[in-house]
Formats: structure tokens, sequence, C-alpha cells
């Protein structure tokens, strides 16, 4: 592992992505014993507007808390993917959800595309979990952590009622990684 | 009286600031009477006050006593009502003190029915800064910042703190001694916001100002002024224009704030930490 | 899970505040809610009940830093939060506090300013309203983390400084601070060292609450515990009444600025980063402080003697340490997401013994290492 991951997951306000920033960053730091810093910016509104969070992942002692060049950088809506693409390092990976970002930039070999809220309502019934998904989908990529792990994190910081629908949609990125590995291949 | 001077004055504190024939010393009178009648230990209780001439009232007392900032005695005392629940806390205010810069946390410790007696000494005026008319002055009086007459309409305190939500609501003058001693004696004794309004002379400022200049002429016209409500019922329109209503107009019983948060502790307790 | 994973935590500089001030022994917080630090009323909210404390949620900034100074007088550790706007409005009360020396916290969270400013960015605006917010003379603590760990623990030192000093501190965070996430490892809180404020022992006849002891401290009495006293805003003498005496006048002035500076060594905290050898030193504190860290390795790889002074403690200014460093080094270096305080301090203490530089950004943003960077790059070539 590189000694500092930078990780931006993007998109619009209720999509939860705050709460997944958390999820992998104790997924990393309390489970993996690593340093994690989460941070987020979100506007003035509550539900809408643009909303993105950072979580840096390192072995080490965080000094700079901030995402500067993203190492893996998940867009869920084409704001998002226009707004912080060129903040993607060079051979960063690129993860678009293809359902509500149509318009995704061949930049590399590293990008990933997948209907990912398509999915998510076709399999899960429930377009709430997409941040749950995409967790399993960066596991499944990067193995940035491990699946244990962020069903650990899961489990402990998602209310009981909807933990098995939440568990499900981390096993169900994570095979939606492997397929997309394959397609690759 | 060399008794109760005694042991409720801080004797060292006199002389004290109050001009000749202000009603301030009536009110102290009349709190340390009831607090006497009540026989409550000096070291259980606290009176809190803000800025102007009544709020001097503190240092004059031999008892937990802060004299805050300007509007603000109610939250201090806030503060220390809820981290000394069995302490008895008072409140003493003048009436720019307690209705212009204080009087949001007038209204909001009446909604919140804490327990403290909050008593207002109205002279209807600022007399401290000299004689500027405050939110109970009448309309038409004349102050130094009103020289062609106050055209603010005034607070009806009593209608206010009701409204807001107290428990106790009473208001007499400093002519009515008896009743403002009995008055003052059962708001100490509620549970929840008591307020006891007490019209109060001023005649260097307020006096002099609007023409009624010796001590006895501001007795003679609160005496005048003041009504029962009964009397008050048997008024013309224009008569009630120059009276004021004293008495009691409200004693309810609802939970206190403290008894209500006795029970957020229990219920806190029990739930288990998230 | 086992116990040491139990009290390994991820939290926002903002709830690690609440953590810290709860095991510092807070048994009362009055608040106003205010973006960006509303997370610590809430989370006071919860958690204050369960240990039997006090939260009032109050009409507004005003009351509420009336609120914990009557608190403190009724003897419960206290602590309230804010940001810039409501900041402003404590000013009033948290004079009463200095010239009553009263123990208590006030948190800012700071935003950007003036006015309303900036409700969801981070910024540096408030380091001087800190120091000389409220009118007249006087002194403060001042205390500024620079990481969730930082927040804990200094949340925990304000309260202790507040109780051994009598006195208001300030805990100034700044947005990235309060909503950024970090691990915490929270310790037993036998691991902690708690001070509380000294009491009078003297019977209540010869007490007289505002007489310092050697240390420069007058013991504090709770109200409600037999000692029956004054406070007021007044200038007062040792016995806390009003005075006009020219002599009780100065002496209390004197003896309320006095008190910090005489102890400003056991309180100036800062921490040293490849400074032995550094020709040029960067003076940062809050959230720009990580980013001079980076700055410093950054630059060592290019061969550039670079080190750190971070300032955990503002106010008092830790001028022994700063003098010291002006011997030594080259250049000092003073980023800011503020157009330039701490740097005024910063040259006053120098007196010209180095050149002082300031780096300032105030659009919001934290400012990157990058720019440091080019900054220190653009001086060398000057």
């Amino acid at each position: 592992m590189k000694e500092r991951i930078e990780v931006c997951l993007s998109g619009a306000g209720g999509q939860g992505l705050i709460l997944a920033g958390i999820i992998l960053a104790e997924a990393a730091g309390i489970y993996e014993g690593k340093e994690v810093v989460q941070t987020q910016s979100y506007g003035p509104e509550a539900r809408g507007g643009a909303s993105r969070s950072e979580v840096v992942i390192s072995e080490g002692f965080i000094d700079y808390p901030k995402v500067t060049k993203s190492d893996i950088l998940l867009v869920l809506t084409q704001d998002a993917c226009d707004k912080y693409i060129s903040k993607l390092s060079q051979d960063g990976i690129l993860i678009a959800d293809s359902s509500t970002v149509k318009d995704v930039p061949a930049l590399s070999a590293k990008t990933y595309r997948a209907p990912i809220s398509k999915i998510a309502q076709e399999k899960l019934g429930n377009k709430l979990v997409i941040n749950t998904i995409s967790l399993g989908i960066i596991a499944g990529l990067t193995h940035l952590v491990s699946l244990e792990s962020l069903r650990q994190a899961v489990l402990n910081r998602i209310r009981p009622r909807v933990r098995e629908i939440n568990e499900k949609a981390l096993l169900l990125g994570y095979e939606i990684a492997q397929k997309m590995k394959l397609e690759k291949n | 009286m060399k008794n109760l001077i005694d042991r409720y004055i801080r004797k060292e504190m006199f002389p004290h600031i109050w001009c000749p024939g202000c009603g301030n010393g009536v009110v102290l009178g009349a709190i340390i009477r009831a607090i006497d009648d009540l026989k409550w230990d000096k070291n259980r209780i606290a009176m809190v006050s803000g800025i102007g001439c009544s709020s001097r009232i503190t240092g004059y007392v031999d008892f937990c006593t802060m004299n805050t900032t300007h509007g603000r005695a109610i939250p201090f005392a806030t503060g220390l009502k809820m981290a000394k629940p069995d302490m008895q806390v008072i409140v003493v205010m003048g009436d720019g003190d307690c209705s212009a810069i204080g009087g949001n946390h007038f209204i909001h410790a009446a909604r919140r029915n804490l327990n403290l007696t909050a008593i207002i000494i109205n002279n209807m005026i600022y007399g401290m800064t000299g004689g500027q008319f405050s939110p109970l002055t009448p309309t038409h009086r004349i102050g130094t910042t009103a020289p062609y007459g106050n055209i603010d309409q005034s607070f009806d305190l009593v209608k206010l703190a009701m409204a807001a939500g107290a428990s106790y609501v009473a208001r007499s003058t400093v002519y009515h001694i008896r009743q403002s001693i009995s008055l003052i004696k059962k708001a100490l004794n509620k549970k929840g916001f008591s307020v006891v309004e007490i019209i109060s002379s001023c005649p260097i400022s307020y006096g002099r100002l609007n023409k009624i200049r010796t001590p006895v002429d501001m007795m003679n016209w609160l005496k005048d002024i003041a009504v029962s409500s009964k009397a008050w019922e048997n008024l013309s329109p224009q008569q009630r224009e120059e009276k004021l209503i004293i008495g009691e107009f409200l004693d309810v019983d609802k939970p206190d704030y403290c008894a209500l948060y006795t029970q957020l502790l229990e219920k806190a307790r029990e739930e288990e930490v998230r | 899970m086992n116990k040491s994973l139990d009290n390994i935590k991820l939290l926002q500089g903002n709830e690690a505040c609440v953590q810290g001030a709860l095991l510092a022994g807070v048994r009362f917080f009055a608040g106003y809610p205010i973006t960006p630090s509303s997370e610590i009323a809430e989370g006071m909210a919860y958690y204050l009940p369960k240990l039997g404390g006090k939260f009032v949620q109050m009409e507004d900034e005003i009351a509420s830093m009336a609120a914990i100074i009557g608190a403190s007088i009724g003897g419960l550790k206290s602590l309230t939060a804010t940001s810039g706007p409501g900041f402003t409005l404590k000013q009033e009360n948290l004079g009463y506090a200095i010239i009553n020396e009263i123990p208590c916290v006030i948190v800012n969270a700071q935003r950007g300013g003036p006015s309303t400013g900036l409700p969801t960015k981070p910024a540096q605006g408030d380091m001087m309203q800190a120091r000389w917010g409220t009118h007249g003379d006087h002194s403060i603590i001042a205390l500024a983390p620079s990481t969730v760990d930082e927040v804990f623990w200094l949340t925990i030192k304000a309260v202790n400084f507040s109780e051994k000093y009598r006195t208001p501190v300030i805990l100034l965070l700044d947005e990235v601070i309060a909503h950024m996430r970090e691990k915490v490892i929270i310790p037993e809180p036998e691991e902690i060292e708690i001070i509380n404020r000294k009491k009078p022992t003297v019977p209540p006849e010869e007490y007289l609450p505002f007489k310092p002891d050697q240390d420069g401290i007058p013991p504090m009495a709770n109200f409600g515990e037999g000692y029956r006293y004054h406070f007021t805003g007044l200038i007062h003498n040792q016995k806390g009444f009003p005075t006009s005496n020219p002599q009780e006048i100065d002496w209390h002035l004197r003896h309320i600025y006095n008190k910090i500076k005489q102890n400003a060594k056991n309180i100036t905290l800062y921490q040293r980063h490849f400074l032995d050898d550094a020709k040029i030193a960067l003076i940062a504190y809050g959230s720009v402080a990580r980013a001079a860290e980076r700055v410093v390795k950054l630059a060592r790889e290019q061969g550039i003697k670079t080190g750190l002074l971070k300032l955990l403690t503002i106010w008092p200014f830790p001028e022994e340490e700063l003098s010291r460093l002006a011997n030594q080094v080259e250049l000092m270096l003073v980023p800011e997401m503020n157009l330039g305080q701490i740097v005024l301090e910063v040259e006053r203490v120098v007196r010209g013994k180095c050149q002082v530089i300031s780096y300032n950004r105030v659009d919001g943003e934290l400012i990157n290492p990058e720019e440091i960077l080019l900054k220190i790059q653009e001086e060398i070539e000057k």
C-alpha cells in the first residue's frame, strides 16, 4: 500500500456519502489499525446540492487532512463528475454510476462504470443503499480495506433495522467489482 | 426593624445610593419581611440583579448575591438555579432592565416555567442614566429622550408574563406595602416562574419630568392610580386610561422546569447509550 | 469486541470536544444552535443528563454565556459552544466572567466572517477577538487544537486551566477541525489529570472572595455552601463590593491581568517540529498547522531546512519560545486563514531579529501545502 491513499466520494446531498466516508474511515482506522481522516463539504441544503466526502488513509500520521489528488474517485452524479474529475490523480481509479453519469471522460484503463443506482433498485429494491454498494465496489476493486472490516464498520454504524440490506449491498458491490475486473481483462 | 437590619442587611454597604423618596428601599424592606416570615436559611437564598438603580439591591442584602449585566439577571439566575436546584433564587430587576434589554430572557424564563421569583421594580423610567423613557413608561409621559411626550405604547408586564407561561403573576405598588409583602411571599413559595411587579416611585427623574415632584405627591399618585380588579370593572374606558390594576392575576399549578428536568434525568439514565 | 477496540473512536472534532469536556468533569452546558458548532450542543444534550448533568438550550447566545457563569458560581464545571456571530454576542458576559474570575469554557468553532460570513466554511478570523473581544483591559487563555485528538486533550486542558486560574478559557476550533473525523483513543478516567477549583480554607466570616493566595489565585466558594458573598461586574475590592478607591481599582485591574501573565510559562503549550537545525520556521496553529507539517516534509525533501512551531496556546502568546527561535532562524512564515492576525504578534515579539512574512487565505478553503511551499521558494529566490 502507498503511504497515503486519498479517496473522494462525490455526488448529491442525501445519497449517504458522508456516512459512506465514515464507514470507510472506521473500517480502515478502527478495524485495520491505520491512520484515517474523514472530511466533507456540503452546501446549506439538507437534501440535494453537491456533496463530497473525503477519506485519507495512511500507515503513518496524516498531516494535511484534505484530498489534493484522489487516488480513488467515486462519482454518483454528472455534476460531481464534471466538478471533481480534474482532481483525480494520474493513475487514479474512477468509479462512476453509469445510470446517472452519462458523460465519463475515458481517462485511463482505471475507469470503471457500473449502473449502481439501477442495480440498487433492481436487486435490492432500494436506491438508498448506493453508498454501501459503492463501498463494496471500492473494496472489490482496490483492496484498500477488506470486505470484512467494512462489514464490521457497517454493523457498528448502521441502525439495526437496515443492517441486513446494507450487508447485502456491500456484497453486491463486491460482486459488481469482480465482474468489472473480469470485463477489463 | 433593628432585628431585621441586623439579620439581613450588609451594614458596611450603607449609606445606600438611592435618592430620597425612591421606592427601591421600600421594596427591599418588603422582600426582607417576606423572607423573614418564611424563616428561610440565608445560605440557601440567592438574589440576582441586573443593572440600574434597583439592581444595587443585591449589594445590600446578606444572601448569596450577584449584580450581573444589564438585562441578563434571569439567564445568570437560570444557570445558578440549574446548578443548585435547592436554592431559592430571587431575581430583582428594574423596568428597563427587565422589559427592554432583558425582555427576551423574561419571556423565555416564563416559557420554561423555571423556579425563579422575578420581582420587577417598575418606576417607569431609566433612573440611573438620568430619566430616559422605558418600555413601561406610559404613552404621552415625558422622559429626557421623550421631551415631546412618549409616543411608544407601553408593555403590560402582567399580561406579558401570563401569556408567556408564568405560574404566578401579581402587581402592587410601594404605597400598598402590606399587599406587596404578601404577594412577594406567595410568589417566593410558588413552584415555577413567579412574577411580582411593584410600581415604584422615582420623584427625582420620573416625578420631576412629569410634574409629580415630591415623594409625598408620588405616593398619593400611586394610591390614586392603583385599583383592584373589582374596582376596575366599574370604571369607564376613559377612567381606565389613568389607572392600573393591582392584586393577583394568576396562580396556577403546573410542572416547573426543575421537576421536569428531574424526570428527564431519569429517562436519560434508563436509555441505553447509543 | 475487546475493551481497547471499544476505546478507539472515530470522532468529529466537535464530538471529541464533548467527550473531553465530560471526562474533565463538565456538568453544565448552555448554548444556542449555530453552525459549525451545533454538534457540541447536541452531544451535550444527549450525554450530560446520563451523568446527572444539566443541559439548557437558551434563548440566545448572550443568555447562554450568562447561564454558564451562573452555573459555575453554583459549583458546576460549565461550557458553552458557538461560532463567530455567537462569539461576538458572548463578549458581554465574557467580561463579567473575567472581572469576577469565574471558571468556564467557551468553544468557538470559527467560520468565515465578519457578520454571518461563511457559515459552513473555515477561517481563523477570531484570533484577536479572542484576545480583545470584550472591552477593557484583561487577560485571557485561548487554546487552538489542530487534530481531533488534540481537541479532546485541549478541551480537558481548557477546563483544568479555567478551574486552576479562576478564569474563562476559550477553545478556538475552526470548521475543518470541528467537522473532521479522526481516531481518538479515549483514556480511562483515572488516566486523566483533573483540576478542581481551590475552595476557601477559612470560615465564612473571614473569607475574602477576591483575595489571592501566594499563587495569585483567590480560592472560590460555591454559592449555597455556607459562604454568602457578592459578585458584581463593577470594579470591586477583595470583599467583592464596588469600589471607587483608586488604589483598589488599580489593584483589581492589575490582578486580573497579571494572574495569567505570571503563570504564562505553565499555560503556553506548543510543539516543535524539525526546528533544531531549521533556517526557516513556519508558525502555525489550528487546521493550517496540518498543512504546515506537510510543508516541512516537502521542503526538507528539497534540501530546505524548514521547521514548524505549532502553537497550541494562542493566548497568552508564547513570547519566550518565539523570541528564542528568532535568534536562530532567518525567516519566519506565518500562514493563516485570515488577513494577518497572529503574524502581528510574531512581528512584535521578533523585533526585527529575523524576517517575518505572512501567507493568507480568506476564500473559505483550507490553505494547502503546495501554496505555502511555493511561497517559501519565492522567498528563497528573492
